[in-house]
């Protein structure tokens, strides 16, 4: 029988079981991370890096290289983690992560699509690499310093001004986390992109409920946020963004300003068990070793799911 | 000989400036005639961006034009660019070394809008900030040549500008250049370094005390960062009797504290009088009130030197009033709405 080129939906799922499998793996090897961020958002960077980012190709998988120095006038050979979108061009698009808190999810979406080599995990959070915890600007699929919340749609608009003026006809895509919503310069920067028009500017929101001191609610008060957006001067669907035919058509809307994909997730999905430490999801520790057995046997079957797909 | 009095000559400067140069464009945050660049919007439109009241916004949205190529020229009030939004400043803009020019209007205390609008630390802060050249303007001819100097700038500039009716007190051939004093008077008794408007204090009480036979060789500063101008030290080490510093600031941090570093440095033994707001907020009056009452004005200067000669040499106020190089650059309430 001859085997049928997958679907891209059978990409995109295969990419987002890669992600969590990967992430669960460095946890584990590591003791301790952040597992929580590539359960919810892990269809959410599988669409955007198999199926909707328009991105050139890299020549081979990129190789984190050693950090040699913050941006400045004595580094002007400074390199930004763009470097694993492959080439710029004008009718490509561009992608901004802004909760830099991800970036382990990040990387594991880049091995995932072959724009990162797979060993560049060995490097994560490692003295005098690139491959930061808090992603930065060299870290491997970081374009711009958006660790500082909320900083990174600001930036998008300016790009996508930018391109607007300049006849570009590739999209800026931003990838934003829910509690960044409760940052005043979210709504400054989506006021002014509405105002402004800049229909070039597309955000995708991993509305996991999830924030540092726990439960989003709990923390702060942002709905009922699909309308908060609207209000704005914004167009947003609000889908379930682990269901990719609804992610696929809320991304690919056509819109005349900018547009806002509001993706409600599960922050423990692929690994129920994380629901025992609800709500604070931000960084898994193993509080045992007994516990430590527990997420390595939901690891084991994790990946014997995947050689068996 | 009378000192020209210039009005508004960022308007049009800036204009003629522009107009063979694409890659600049202007931000604001709703103050667009009050900081000049009204006339610059109906010029080039399409290259005119309002922010809306929303500073952190408009330096993210800044930084992103300026990582495209084009070079944002921000203009707001000096205070919301560095104490409104100074995480965006560093973070979005400072720290990637992007080409962003932040033009602050109203430094330290030039405006009666009172301790809101009045930048009194922000180069101090700026200092802080690895990547940033600081700029200061002190008269119409340096507002006019500030921008090619920012323009050469491959990092981020903030500049201190003056707006309204300016006095011209350098040449118009001879322009402001980065990182270099410019040397208004010589002597050996005393050094002044001045920058802004206190230049011009600092004019008034050079000539009074030279009258007393007082040496005083006087700086005028435009680059507070960086500061490496082989002149400086030479003054500083040149001076017999001290150091005088008169900043429109506070005097924690910014020219004052340069000069400070600069004498421990090198390890020379002089004194230092440090001229400027003394570790206090200011409050909404005129400049030249504001400057008499903080004792910023051309008498606190002369005070200073006879502090540093140990003796009193009988220099009134009028005296120094009676100078004729124009009234101080209070623009703000010319012309402009606030």
């Amino acid at each position: 029988m001859l085997e049928s080129t997958p679907t891209w939906q059978e990409v995109a799922h295969a990419t987002a079981a890669g992600i969590r499998l990967r992430v669960f793996e460095h946890v584990l090897r590591n003791g301790e991370g952040y597992l929580s961020q590539a359960c919810s958002a892990a269809e959410i960077l599988a669409m955007l890096y198999t199926r909707t980012l328009r991105l050139a190709p890299v020549a081979a998988p990129i190789q984190p290289g050693p950090f040699t120095g913050v941006p400045g006038r004595a580094n002007a050979n400074y390199v930004t983690g763009a470097v694993c979108h492959g080439p710029k061009g004008p009718d490509l698009d561009r992608f901004l992560f802004s909760p830099a808190q991800y970036a382990l999810a990040l990387y594991a979406a880049l091995i995932e699509v072959g724009r990162l080599a797979p060993s560049a995990l060995d490097d994560f959070n490692r003295d005098g690499g690139t491959v930061e915890m808090i992603g930065a600007e060299h870290s491997p699929g970081i374009e711009t310093t958006t660790g500082s919340l909320a900083q990174a749609l600001s930036q998008a608009s300016g790009i996508a001004v930018a391109r607007r003026l300049r006849g570009d006809t590739g999209n800026v895509w931003v990838m934003m986390s829910d509690g960044e919503f409760e940052e005043g310069q979210t709504w400054e920067a989506l006021a002014n992109a509405a105002f402004h028009r800049i229909a070039n500017l597309r955000v995708i929101v991993d509305a996991n409920g999830q924030q540092c001191d726990g439960l989003v609610a709990n923390v702060g008060h942002l709905e009922p946020l699909a309308e908060r957006i609207r209000a704005f001067g914004a167009t947003c669907d609000e889908v379930d963004g682990h269901d990719l035919d609804a992610l696929d058509a809320a991304m690919h809307r056509p819109s005349g300003g900018p547009h806002v994909v509001l993706a409600r997730t599960d922050p423990t999905r692929g690994v129920p068990l994380l629901a025992e430490k609800a709500p604070l999801l931000h960084t898994l520790r193993f509080a045992s070793a007994e516990e430590r057995g527990r997420y390595q046997a939901a690891y084991e079957a994790m990946r014997r799911e995947a050689v068996l797909r | 000989m009378s000192v020209e009095m210039v009005v508004r000559p960022h308007v049009q400067n800036f204009i003629d400036w522009s107009k063979d140069r694409p890659e600049v464009v202007v931000v604001t945050a709703d103050l667009t005639n009050s900081s000049e660049v009204g006339r610059w919007r109906d010029m080039y439109p399409d290259r005119y961006f309002s922010a809306g009241m929303a500073e952190q916004n408009m330096l993210g949205f800044a930084a992103g034009l300026a990582r495209e190529g084009y070079t944002p020229f921000v203009h707001t009030f000096a205070v919301f660019l560095y104490r409104r939004a100074y995480d965006q400043l560093a973070m979005s803009i400072a720290y990637p070394n992007l080409r962003v020019r932040l033009i602050g209007f109203l430094p330290g205390i030039m405006t009666p809008g009172g301790v809101t609008h009045q930048a009194i630390e922000d180069v101090a802060i700026l200092r802080a900030t690895p990547n940033v050249t600081i700029l200061e303007t002190g008269d119409a001819t340096e507002v006019e040549s500030v921008l090619d100097v920012a323009q050469d700038v491959d990092g981020p500039v903030y500049v201190r500008m003056l707006r309204g009716v300016v006095p011209r007190l350098f040449p118009r051939d001879e322009p402001m250049q980065l990182d270099r004093v410019r040397v208004l008077a010589e002597g050996g008794d005393l050094a002044l370094l001045t920058a802004g408007i206190e230049t011009q204090e600092g004019i008034r009480a050079t000539r009074a005390l030279a009258r007393r036979g007082v040496g005083v060789r006087h700086l005028h500063v435009s680059t507070h960062k960086p500061f490496n101008d082989p002149e400086i030290m030479a003054t500083l080490t040149g001076c017999r009797r001290g150091v005088i510093t008169a900043e429109n600031h506070t005097v924690i941090g910014g020219l004052g504290s340069a000069v400070a570093e600069r004498i421990a440095e090198a390890g020379l033994a002089r004194r230092l009088v440090r001229i400027g707001l003394r570790d206090t907020y200011a409050h909404g009056a005129s400049t030249s009130y504001l400057l008499a009452e903080y004792r910023m004005d051309a008498l606190a200067i002369v005070q200073a030197a006879e502090d540093l000669l140990g003796e009193r040499l009988g220099i009134e106020a009028e005296e120094l009033a009676a100078e004729d190089i124009g009234p101080t650059a209070r623009a703000a309430r010319n012309a402009d709405s606030l």
